[in-house]
């Protein structure tokens, strides 16, 4: 399927709210031109090689925050490939997302080390302090809670990440207070988030 | 970033340089013979005759499968093509092994100087490194380490006036353990979905970009430079009779001392643990440990004497994998590893076929059920032919050795299976539907605060008298056993029979 052409003209009109499913979660966006132009400079920056998909994706996604269905569609185009090649390739891998993460994403280690000292229990903690599930954001969109696969640091297991904080060998007691370090007043770093 | 534990009974190689210098500075590399090798190939070698030091040495391939590392580069080398790539995969998505991470973090020059012997000896100009995006750290020194040795002339046009150029370029995955097998990656490098291709064609003659690639793991890589300056005798005395050189493990799990070392092949794993690794923690009974990732298996006491090496390990069960070990006590229940290594598979099979796909989801059910304790005996006979027809059929190797962590568990922990089955007992006290809590009657003093705590409101009693608790309504998330100052309530491993 070709994807619906979005010229350097029209760009203005693309403001009309859109869906995106994934994991049945609804989202509405709205795509800018300042992040249209911002996708299609990412594109240009590498030649438009459909080649270095992977790379367009990784530099979209820490430019946006995420990777929803229009953005997908505008990458399509510039790279000359089907809309889902595009789509196949960011639901195969996990780094890439479809929905937009807290504020704080929280990712938990999941790798045998961490399993081994009681990850699961850390998990189970988050989900009780934050009332949602893995995959899920906050309704205040602060935090969101993910399960990573080993982040390399299996001597200070269990580990969780708090956006690019690692902190090592969490006991649940401990998921309150470090949660408490990203509560509204007691956050230096929150500043607006870009929403798309 | 954790500190390799130092005895004497290791020898580092590949970890030569980690933690012995600033890695952000090729000047201190330099100082370390770094780039010393390549010079040597390049001045006073062929590119055969460096092959040929490298299959007199004994390298094998350290990212698991122990392939000769020599004559994977021969191969390579002899086949035509006007293009030729040389990738280093530092996909290292095996859970609980980061030597790679170490190496390139602390060392990122041997890697690219062992990249460009090997550019050198197949004949090619560009390399790449595949690298996890999880892994920031290790990319900015990457890219640090590229941009020095660009300037410094040392990769680039005509290295040291040879008039050999080679470059380097990194690539990111995203997140896939599947990439870590050859052909997926290559796919992966060319922005499509990493999923494995049936081989042959080995990339060797038709991989990146259909031309002939040769792909190594960092580990590989680092071993490179020393056997060039040091000689392929020094090296191969080393190890045992098929295995040559050291290994790097990463200890992790509970073990007193985690972190990596580097040993020579066929240390036993008792040296490993108990001497190197400290002992177990808390002195709990030693029951396991896991090597090789979900890919390898478990191996048990009858094992620790074993001289570890790349055959003694599939022989036991196992694999050398990536050199993850795991260490499990008497509080890990087998059958739960199992389980959690086939959820690992479950999330990361890519779907192409059908035995991996549709297969270890089954066997995860069944591992369910058994945990839950509703399996009956005629699952276990199902787990094993199972696992049998998924080893024999799946495509690839991630799907071929999928059902591995099942065949050594059951093997070794035949009796904890039997014990969930048929006992609905689960010795280590792991599975939740095989235990439940009781108050003791006689210490409870009836103060309510488990009944208060409870978050499912499981616990009646009125107040002064003793209390007691639903096993159907408890989710045994622990919070009465914390809260109670009486040591009223325990765990009991006798399970209630489930409606």
């Amino acid at each position: 399927m070709v994807p619906k052409l979005i010229c350097d003209d029209e760009m203005a009109d693309v403001h009309a709210p859109a869906t995106s499913d994934k994991d049945s979660l609804k989202v509405t966006i709205k795509l800018s031109v300042e992040k249209i132009n911002a996708i299609n400079r990412i594109c240009a920056s590498y030649d438009n090689d459909p080649e270095e998909l992977i790379s367009v994706l990784h530099e979209t996604q820490n430019t946006l925050g995420y990777l929803p269905a229009e953005v997908q569609e505008i990458i399509a185009h510039n790279l000359k490939i089907s809309a889902a090649h595009v789509y196949g390739v960011v639901t195969f891998y996990s780094y890439f997302t479809m929905v937009p993460k807290g504020d704080h994403p929280i990712s938990v280690c999941m790798g045998t080390a961490c399993y081994v000292r009681g990850a699961e229990k850390i998990l189970d903690e988050l989900k009780k302090e934050l009332n949602i599930n893995i995959g899920e954001t906050t309704p205040d969109q602060r935090f969101s809670i993910s399960c990573l696969r080993c982040v390399g640091a299996c001597g200070l297991a269990p580990v969780m990440m708090v956006g690019e904080k690692v902190y090592g060998r969490v006991s649940p007691n401990d998921v309150r207070k470090i949660l408490e370090e990203y509560r509204e007043d007691n956050c230096e770093e929150c500043k607006p988030t870009q929403q798309l | 970033m954790e500190t390799p534990v130092n005895k004497p009974k290791q020898l580092r190689i590949a970890l030569r340089n980690c933690g012995m210098l600033d890695p952000e500075n090729i000047a201190e590399s330099i100082v370390r013979d770094a780039y010393q090798a390549l010079g040597k190939v390049l001045k006073e070698y062929s590119p055969q005759e460096c092959i040929n030091i490298l299959k007199q040495s004994g390298l094998r391939g350290r990212g698991g499968a122990g392939f000769p590392t020599g004559l994977k580069w021969e191969i390579a080398s002899k086949s035509k093509s006007d293009q030729k790539y040389v990738v280093c995969n530092a996909d290292e998505g095996d859970p609980g092994a980061f030597m790679d991470r170490s190496i390139l973090e602390g060392d990122p020059h041997s890697v690219l100087e062992a990249m460009a012997i090997c550019g050198y000896c197949i004949g090619a100009d560009k390399g790449l490194i595949y690298i996890r995006a999880e892994y920031p750290l290790a990319i900015k020194r990457l890219k640090i380490a590229i941009s020095q040795a660009m300037e410094w002339g040392l990769l680039g046009k005509n290295i040291l006036g040879s008039g050999f150029n080679f470059e380097i370029k990194l690539c990111y995955g995203a997140g896939a353990f599947v990439c870590g097998e050859e052909t997926a990656l290559i796919h992966s490098m060319e922005g499509k979905r990493g999923e494995p291709t049936n081989k042959p064609p080995f990339p060797a003659t038709s991989g990146f970009m259909k031309k002939p690639t040769n792909v190594n793991n960092v580990e590989t890589f680092a071993n490179i430079a020393p056997i060039i300056l040091k000689g392929p005798e020094w090296f191969s005395s080393i190890g045992t009779k098929n295995s040559k050189g050291t290994k790097v493990f990463a200890l992790a799990g509970k073990i007193n001392h985690v972190g990596l070392i580097e040993v020579p092949m066929g240390t036993s794993l008792r040296e490993i643990i108990y001497e190197i690794g400290g002992g177990i923690k808390e002195n709990k009974k030693f029951k396991a440990v896991q090597t090789g990732g979900p890919s390898g298996g478990c191996l048990t006491e009858k094992h620790l004497d074993t001289p570890i090496d790349y055959e003694n390990l599939i022989a036991a069960g196992s694999m050398m994998g990536s050199g993850g070990m795991i260490v499990m006590d008497e509080n890990d229940c087998m059958v739960s590893v199992a389980k959690f290594y086939l959820d690992f598979i479950v999330g990361e099979s890519c779907g192409k076929c059908t035995p991996c796909r549709v297969g270890n989801k089954r066997l995860y059910e069944i591992l369910e059920r058994i945990t839950q304790g509703k399996g009956v005996m005629k699952d276990l006979d199902k787990l094993k032919n199972l696992s049998y027809i998924i080893k024999d059929t799946a495509l690839c190797g991630l799907g071929q050795t999928s059902p591995n962590p099942v065949f050594s568990t059951l093997e070794n922990f035949y009796d904890e299976y039997y014990e969930h089955v048929v006992e609905k007992k689960c010795r280590a006290g792991h599975c939740k539907n095989l235990f439940h809590y009781v108050i003791n009657e006689e210490l409870c003093v009836g103060c309510a605060a488990c009944k208060r705590c409870c978050p499912v409101h499981a616990i009646t009693g009125e107040k002064r008298k003793p209390h007691y608790i639903d096993s159907n309504i408890c989710i045994r998330c622990n919070e009465c056993i914390e809260k109670c100052s009486f040591d009223a309530i325990s765990i009991q491993l006798e399970p209630k029979i489930l409606v």
